[in-house]
């Protein structure tokens, strides 16, 4: 068992034939995924490394049945790709690319709300359920298949944890990066709910960052409706306020966002909080007695 | 990225949002000519990317041209410190002179992004002048918020509310809702990522003034706005941000004396985090991406060197898209350049490290080699204290 995807994941690449997309796509193939084939508008019914090659996601998923649309697309035309993607009826779009402006995710959001289509992203590294599927640009091999579920708005940071567990003989059901953006598909609470209802998942390691107040409607979540023990990290500890830390959407703003704040409603709402990141691993295995 | 006043009101002057007559000037004689212009009384304000400029002695009330030119005789120059601005201060190189408004009320107005909706909100206070996190925390009942629809923007009725939410009548309940949905359709046509304006006026002769602008804008939407990079001042930011940044890197120069580098934003707090854990204090945050060349790792590692208060340096890396193996080469290639005059600790995991690894120790460079991040911070804090690792 697992969340998002699986051995039956069929996978559209869109920007198939960009230097990321081509890399990736061929990454994701080699660890078992089943990649269809690609998009690049205006070169459909080519073949690029081997893909297949169309000029529309609904093409993919008429003649492949990709159920899968994983986003390489540059910046200025990723949020079209994502409406592409969701119109043409694909249920998980998962978007890598960085940098697309938050007036477009605002709208694009919106019009996903009206689609049955779950966005991933963007601006994150993807999902991954490891010997099953690779949906993302993370490196494979770190990974182990397991019952702790992981999720994150930071790329590096989940391969760290992944790695502490890998380690320490420790598996993973899924991982998921929600990416780093101010506005995003997919929220922690959304992951939550789809670890806490699956079987294959037994705990939960949650990776949030400063900024926003994504980890406190986790928390109010959590305190709820979620019955399995979960680990937290929350990293910018040491960031100062009102600057960027890389991601547009870690800012302290106002006072706002403090990885203070986040690790008291976290810590409020039951979960055990990590203050090392070099402690992340060891404090699973402590939690699941492993 | 953040603008001058002076660019700021620029902006709204071409949106149709009124703001007080005026120019900016750059020496006394310049300030003294601008408000001969003007006539009567003028304010002289510093242009620096920071508020609390009036408590720091950066706004002076002028009564005449000769007034003006000594305003801007003491403002241009000074280090300007307020709480938003480094210890030192920021070197004042403009000073905006405008008409002084007779003011009747001072309003507050705003339009940002509300993350947890995902939608704009403009929003609106009769607390104008004050710390608007204050209010908000103290009043929030003193603040009226109007989410927009994503798709349509916002709407007649809902500027509406806003302006009656000021108290606004009259033909200032006219010009203030026309004032509103011009500062939106300004917010929304030039990616802002922050439009405020605190405060808006209500002039003793009946106008409604954006008084003070402060536009910030979505970094990720600058390709589409040349007009907006032209207005980069690259006067008020740090010279290493200048530096790192053409070279795509991302950095922030922060007090403590153990220099980083780390693949990913996360990973890359979490690195500061954990030297403060270990009991330094990181002197920079800075993350060289998922897919940095070695070019970028060469420059990253010229940068942190070139800091003076930075002691010793921890590189922290996971490589994914980034290969450790291309993150020695850069590390090779800076030090044969540069010479290792710094104690560099070295952790690294992930895609072909064994073969980095390798490359590094056929290198011959004196590295200090960690098992993981927190061994890597032990050290990296000790060296950087003068200790023996």
């Amino acid at each position: 068992m697992a969340i998002l995807v699986d051995k039956s994941t069929r996978v559209v690449v869109q920007g198939i034939t960009g230097k990321e997309g081509a890399f990736h796509a061929a990454r994701c193939k080699e660890y078992g995924t089943q990649v269809v084939g690609g998009v690049t508008p205006g070169k459909g019914g080519t073949t690029h490394e081997g893909f297949a090659v169309w000029n529309a996601v609904a093409e993919a998923v008429a003649k492949e049945g990709a159920n899968c649309a994983l986003i390489f697309v540059p910046p200025p035309a990723a949020a079209d790709a994502i409406m592409e993607a969701a119109a043409a009826g694909v249920p998980l779009v998962v978007c890598i690319t960085e940098g697309i402006p938050v007036a477009d995710m605002v709208r694009t959001k919106h019009f996903l709300a009206s689609t049955q289509s779950r966005l991933i992203g963007p601006n994150c590294p993807g999902v991954i359920t490891p010997g099953q599927a690779k949906v993302g640009i993370m490196p494979g091999h770190i990974h182990k298949p397991g019952d702790v579920g992981v999720l994150s708005r930071s790329g590096t940071l989940t391969y760290e944890v992944v790695g502490q567990l890998t380690k320490r003989g420790i598996g993973q059901s899924t991982c998921v990066g929600i990416g780093g953006d101010p506005v995003n598909g997919t929220s922690f609470v959304d992951v939550l709910r789809l670890f806490n209802e699956d079987a294959g998942t037994r705990a939960i390691m949650m990776i949030g960052e400063i900024g926003g107040t994504a980890e406190e409607e986790a928390a109010a979540y959590i305190k709820t409706s979620v019955k399995k023990p979960v680990i937290g990290f929350i990293c910018g500890q040491t960031a100062p306020p009102g600057r960027r830390m890389g991601h547009a959407g870690a800012i302290i703003a106002g006072g706002r966002g403090t990885a203070a704040e986040k690790m008291k409603a976290l810590q409020e709402a039951g979960v055990t909080v990590v203050k090392s990141p070099a402690e992340m691993g060891a404090t699973v295995a402590k939690v699941i007695g492993a | 990225m953040k603008i001058h006043e002076y660019q700021g009101k620029a902006i709204l002057r071409e949106f149709g949002v009124p703001v007080p007559s005026g120019d900016v000037a750059d020496s006394p004689e310049q300030a003294k000519a601008i408000a001969a212009r003007l006539g009567g009384r003028v304010v002289v304000k510093a242009q620096v990317h920071a508020g609390g400029r009036g408590k720091a002695g950066g706004v002076k009330l002028a009564e005449d041209p000769a007034g003006a030119e000594a305003a801007a005789r003491q403002i241009l120059g000074m280090m300007l410190k307020t709480p938003q601005t480094p210890p030192e201060g920021i070197k004042v190189l403009k000073v905006l002179v405008e008409e002084a408004s007779p003011i009747a009320t001072e309003l507050y107005l705003s339009m940002t992004l509300d993350r947890g909706r995902g939608t704009h909100v403009a929003m609106a206070s009769q607390a104008g002048g004050m710390e608007i996190e204050e209010v908000a925390a103290s009043h929030p009942e003193k603040i009226i918020r109007e989410w927009t629809d994503p798709a349509l923007g916002l709407q007649a009725f809902q500027a509406r509310n806003l302006a009656f939410g000021l108290g606004l009548s009259g033909d200032q309940f006219k010009a203030g809702v026309s004032l509103i949905l011009n500062l939106f359709r300004a917010y929304v046509d030039k990616d802002c990522s922050l439009a405020e304006i605190n405060p808006l006026v209500v002039t003793r002769d009946g106008r409604v003034l954006a008084l003070d602008a402060k536009l910030n804008f979505d970094d990720n939407a600058l390709y589409r706005h040349k007009e907006i990079v032209a207005l980069r001042d690259i006067n008020e930011e740090t010279p290493l941000d200048v530096e790192a940044s053409k070279y795509g890197l991302n950095y922030i120069k922060l007090d403590g004396n153990v220099g980083c580098m780390v693949n990913g934003a996360g990973l890359a707090m979490a690195t500061m985090d954990i030297i403060k854990l270990a009991g330094g204090e990181p002197a920079n945050f800075l993350d060289v991406g998922g897919g940095a060349s070695p070019e970028q790792i060469e420059n990253a590692f010229r940068i942190l060197s070139s800091d003076p208060s930075v002691k010793a340096v921890f590189i922290n890396v996971f490589g994914g898209i980034l290969r450790v193996d291309r993150l020695a080469e850069g590390i090779i290639a800076a030090v044969k350049k540069l010479g290792l005059k710094l104690p560099v600790v070295l952790r690294a995991e992930g895609t072909n490290v064994e073969q980095g690894k390798k490359m590094l120790a056929d290198s011959g460079l004196a590295l200090t080699m960690a098992d993981d991040m927190a061994d890597g911070a032990k050290k990296a804090v000790a060296l950087a204290k003068g200790h023996k690792p």
